[in-house]
């Protein structure tokens, strides 16, 4: 070590050098200032990434799109069609009939909220919107059983209509259950995986259960 | 700039000899606390109640007891201290509810099952699954039973699982609340009462609930002695759970008020089963075809029996 102690920085070498890094996509005002392009840029942004998350519930791969980029658009958008579908338009208020629009509203959200409560107290390592975000996007599904069993419906209300309505609706219920639990089930600890994701099978089987009992009046 | 002798090792001489040099030195004496809690346990057990032992499982609570007190450190305000109300894998809740399903005679199941680790993801989900099912099989139940009638038009009859909700999640934490009270109550006039923590005792009726589910599933079959069965023969397995659990702690009370707890707790429980059967359940009516009365005024009444 003897050798270093004779290094030392002497002051009239100065020191220069470029601090710019240069950018190869022109300057970097454009990257970041978005209030100046039209809204028309700004909203369809957004409904690409939306319809992305879509297209990735569809097809459910270990994609990490859904979970690093969340938003909440599309479970709202879901929530509120599912909700409107469900209205039997029954204008009499007789006490025991199909959930309102209300309580459908909460069933989702606040179902989703208790969810991932819950597995945030088991250990997983899935952030709050996150796991929003995902159990919202995984009702796509049941909402598209919602608009076939609707139209069905339109055509009739007999032993037939009601097969086909359990067959759609019991196989977007596989297929809600089974995508969330791709995206979820990796954050959770190994030995208690089951214990997250029976209420997201609980959950699910709640909104089917809603979907399948529709009656209109 | 440090010398390389400067770089070595040092080797410190034993606590001791240290000690010796510098009498003045502040010390810290690490004592063995399981020792200390040991003796504390040994004065307050009495020769002869072994069997006391073995239900309240006082022989091996000392390192559970340690262990719960090292574990929930975390200040109440904090994330970190609801977790440890889910410290539980997969296998535990199985063998949980197992043990509320089968009750093994003479083993308490807070102590066999829960030994200081109540959780609430048990009887929180469990209650959410019974109202849910209730609620399913009520509806399902009635549907089958009213099938052919022509009068009749099916409703999902939604409000009833927010009933459902609010009668499972009152009975599952206000009779817990009221036992844990009792029982503190107790234990301040009669010192030999033992009194389980709250959450235990949620965490007993929580998953003693279990049991309604499977028996509320097999209540679709509308016929009147199978759902009698099936309430005698659930109220029986949780039944014993719940006073196989709570009898060892008042035993040593006033006869009477022992006699009472237990018989109010298995009242209880018996109260919900049968509330939910008939509240939920239409009763299966049986088959007789309309009779017709000629009214006075020409006029026919078709009457329901």
């Amino acid at each position: 070590f003897a050798g270093l102690a004779d290094v030392s920085i002497s002051e009239d070498i100065p020191v220069e050098g470029e601090i710019t890094v240069p950018v190869g996509s022109g300057s970097p005002d454009e990257d970041y200032s978005t209030l100046d392009e039209p809204v028309r840029d700004t909203i369809m942004r957004d409904l690409k990434a939306v319809g992305k998350k879509f297209v990735h519930v569809m097809y459910p791969k270990k994609s990490s799109a859904l979970l690093r980029d969340w938003d909440l658009w599309g479970p709202l958008v879901l929530c509120v069609s599912l909700a409107l579908m469900l209205q039997g338009g029954s204008a009499d208020s007789k006490d025991d009939g199909g959930p309102q629009f209300a309580e459908v509203f909460v069933i989702i959200w606040f179902g989703a909220v208790v969810i991932t409560l819950n597995s945030k107290l088991l250990g997983g390592t899935i952030s709050f919107f996150q796991s929003l975000c995902v159990l919202g996007y995984c009702v796509l599904p049941l909402t598209v059983a919602m608009l076939v069993c609707r139209l069905v419906l339109l055509a009739g209300s007999g032993t037939v209509s009601f097969i086909i309505r359990l067959i759609v609706v019991v196989a977007m219920f596989g297929w809600s259950t089974l995508a969330s639990t791709a995206f979820l089930a990796d954050s959770q600890p190994p030995n208690r995986k089951a214990l997250v994701v029976y209420p997201i099978f609980l959950f699910y089987f709640v909104i089917s259960w809603m979907i399948l009992t529709f009656t209109p009046q | 700039m440090a010398t390389v002798d400067d770089l070595k090792f040092q080797e410190f001489d034993d606590a001791a000899n240290l000690l010796a040099a510098n009498p003045d030195a502040t010390t810290i004496s690490i004592d063995e606390p399981v020792e200390i809690l040991k003796n504390q346990h040994g004065h307050l057990q009495e020769p002869g109640r072994e069997e006391d032992d073995e239900l309240l499982g006082t022989d091996d609570s000392d390192k559970t007891e340690l262990l719960a007190g090292q574990k929930k450190s975390a200040p109440f305000w904090t994330f970190e201290y609801y977790q440890t109300f889910f410290d539980v894998d997969t296998y535990q809740v199985l063998d949980r509810i197992k043990g509320s399903v089968f009750p093994v005679p003479g083993k308490n199941f807070v102590r066999l099952y829960i030994r200081s680790n109540p959780d609430l993801y048990g009887p929180f989900w469990i209650c959410a699954t019974l109202v849910f099912t209730i609620a399913v099989s009520g509806n399902l139940s009635n549907f089958f039973i009213h099938l052919g009638k022509p009068t009749y038009h099916y409703v999902p009859e939604f409000r009833k699982v927010s009933i459902a909700a609010t009668t499972i999640y009152a009975y599952a934490w206000l009779v817990p609340l009221a036992l844990w009270g009792f029982l503190m109550w107790r234990n301040s006039k009669v010192m030999n009462i033992v009194s389980y923590s709250f959450l235990e005792i949620v965490c007993v009726y929580g998953y003693s609930l279990f049991i309604y589910i499977p028996t509320a599933i097999l209540w679709i079959i509308p016929q009147k002695v199978v759902r009698w069965v099936l309430v005698m023969f659930s109220l029986c397995l949780s039944g014993s759970v719940l006073v196989m659990t709570f009898w060892p702690a008042v035993r040593d009370d006033n006869r009477r008020i022992a006699l009472a707890t237990v018989g109010a707790i298995v009242l209880l429980h018996a109260l919900l089963a049968v509330g939910c059967l008939a509240y939920f359940f239409d009763a299966p009516e049986l088959d007789f075809p309309a009779p017709i009365i000629p009214a006075h005024n020409g006029t026919t009444v078709i009457t329901k029996s």
